[in-house]
């Protein structure tokens, strides 16, 4: 029984409770309220709970009614089915990345140990470890997270073919160029990380950057690979359509791209599978770059800094203050990546198409190219 | 095709730092995020939003600020207006209406017995104020003219212009 019911809790806690949140939040404090505070405006503040106006969230809701209540229309000549299926299409890898994102380490029934001997590596005594922090365990998960991720390009294409409109078809193929362009880009960057940690497991990267260089600077993805992260957070951007690279829905040459044709809550889907990539590629970047639930100097069982060691508040319940610790860092990661996307968006004027392929083609795969090379020629010498 | 001015005008050429891009959009980020941050201060003078509350908070109209008009007060309470014509003259939207009648004071000439503005027309240029010789009719109220559902509405008589009026300093009917 336990074991049918605490993946569907694992799923519900993560998908619903924080992955929607977190994307259905966004459309209203990251894409209206931040963009009023970066203008010097105000914002939405006009629907009220009770003469509350709670920094404008009814908005949220009242735009889901309003959503909800509008006509539904496939217009004439578009393919009926296809039309109807695209936005699950781009809604549904949004969601299923998430198996594979590890939120805390594995729960262990035992005592953990962290041996600073072995450069702070973590072991489980007298338990096991079991999975309640991620959905889903798996030794591949990097390439189930670029596979997912890449999939999301058909509903974006489906979309633009199945409206019957000279627009949409535009926005779905320069959608699908821009993807298939970055994806090289992207894979190719995390090579060196690859090469460093030696897995694609995503849970035992995170274990590995808790790794220490010298006793106090944490080996985290941005500390070894530094390039590789800025490289990772520009094609990822541009994975996600988000501003800069928002051509795809280039609101002043193709109305809306693929999302064109589409009205009520189909329209809603598509925009709502863009703020959950948007939030996957935060949570790709924080595991791969910055840690994941790693907090420098927090280990399961004390502080380690610079050789001392101790346990504030005993072992048993530092050990759940660790684990809050370490789930209270990764949200907190995630909310500080897709923070710095949405300022990335309301702080660069959008490319030109010509620029977004030029940046891709001749400035971002080169350079990944080059990092790829001289991490393997650092590692061969090391 | 002969003369045509060109003028040869230098590209601006980007130093390396530009150039390699990130800098740059570090220095854009941080001046995005110094107004997100200034904006999210709990004290609120200090925040540097322009956006007027309106219909919550009034609008600070300036001193000469054109609204609805209005028809100023005798001392006795009747109306300044003498139904001399100036303002009904000289409006370029022609939306003053003016019918005098015979005051039955000696002492004044003529009223208006029909005096009817039609706010719809009016294109508030003030120039009704300027052209009035006795002080009888302003546009000081301060007050937008207000929505009307009915196109009657718009017409805004004697006695409905007065109620806004007031008694003005000006002396009227005084010997020279």
């Amino acid at each position: 029984m336990a074991e049918v019911l605490i993946p569907i809790i694992k799923i519900s806690v993560i998908v619903f409770g924080f992955v929607m949140a977190v994307a259905s939040l966004m459309t209203l404090l990251g894409d209206r309220k931040q963009s009023a505070k970066i203008q010097n405006r105000i914002g939405p503040n006009q629907a009220k709970f009770f003469g509350f106006s709670l920094m404008g969230i009814p908005h949220f809701i009242a735009d889901g009614i309003k959503m909800i209540l509008k006509e539904n229309i496939t217009p004439a000549g578009s393919n009926k089915f296809l039309h109807t299926i695209a936005p699950g299409l781009v809604f549904m890898p949004a969601l299923i990345g998430w198996a594979v994102v590890p939120f805390m380490d594995f729960y262990c029934t035992g005592t953990v140990q962290t041996l600073p001997d072995q450069n702070y590596t973590e072991i489980c005594v007298g338990g096991e470890w079991k999975n309640y922090f991620s959905i889903m365990h798996m030794n591949s998960g990097l390439l189930f997270a670029f596979a997912i991720a890449a999939i999301s390009v058909y509903g974006a294409a489906i979309a633009g073919w199945a409206s019957n409109s000279k627009f949409s078809l535009l926005g779905g193929l320069r959608s699908s160029a821009q993807m298939i362009s970055y994806e090289v880009s992207m894979a190719l960057s995390l090579g060196g990380v690859l090469m460093i940690y030696g897995t694609l497991n995503l849970n035992e990267m995170v274990r590995m950057q808790g790794n220490m260089f010298g006793d106090w600077l944490p080996m985290w993805g941005i500390v070894v690979q530094p390039l590789a992260f800025f490289l990772f957070f520009l094609a990822g951007l541009a994975e996600t359509k988000r501003a800069p690279f928002d051509l795809p829905e280039d609101e002043p040459v193709i109305v809306a791209g693929y999302i064109t044709e589409y009205s009520s809550m189909k329209f809603a889907m598509m925009q709502l599978a863009e703020y959950a990539a948007t939030v996957f590629i935060a949570a790709l970047i924080a595991v791969i770059f910055l840690g994941g639930w790693q907090m420098p100097y927090v280990y399961a069982d004390g502080i380690h800094f610079l050789g001392n060691h101790w346990t504030p508040f005993g072992e048993e319940a530092w050990y759940w203050i660790s684990i809050f610790l370490r789930i209270g860092a990764m949200v907190f990661k995630i909310l500080f990546l897709v923070w710095l996307q949405f300022m990335m968006r309301w702080t660069l004027p959008r490319f030109r198409y010509d620029q977004v392929m030029t940046l891709g083609w001749k400035i971002l795969l080169p350079l990944s190219i080059a990092n790829l090379f001289v991490t393997a020629f650092i590692l061969m010498i090391l | 095709m002969a003369n045509v001015n060109v003028k040869k005008v230098d590209r601006i050429t980007q130093t390396l730092w530009e150039k390699s891009y990130i800098p740059e959009i570090v220095r854009g980020l941080s001046v995005t995020s110094r107004h997100f941050f200034r904006n999210l201060r709990p004290n609120k003078a200090k925040r540097t939003t322009f956006t007027r509350e309106y219909p919550e908070v009034q609008t600070v109209y300036p001193e000469r600020y054109r609204g609805l008009h209005r028809l100023m007060l005798r001392d006795d309470g009747q109306v300044r207006c003498v139904a001399c014509m100036c303002c009904s003259t000289i409006c370029p939207a022609d939306c003053i209406h003016i019918e005098a009648g015979e005051h039955d004071d000696p002492t004044i000439e003529k009223y208006p017995s029909i005096f009817v503005i039609d706010e719809l027309r009016c294109i508030v240029c003030g120039l009704c104020v300027e052209a009035c010789p006795c002080d009888a009719i302003r546009m000081d109220s301060g007050k937008h003219i207000p929505p009307y559902g009915e196109r009657d509405e718009a017409f805004f008589d004697r006695d409905l212009l007065m109620q806004l009026g007031g008694l003005s300093q000006a002396k009227q009917g005084g010997r020279r």
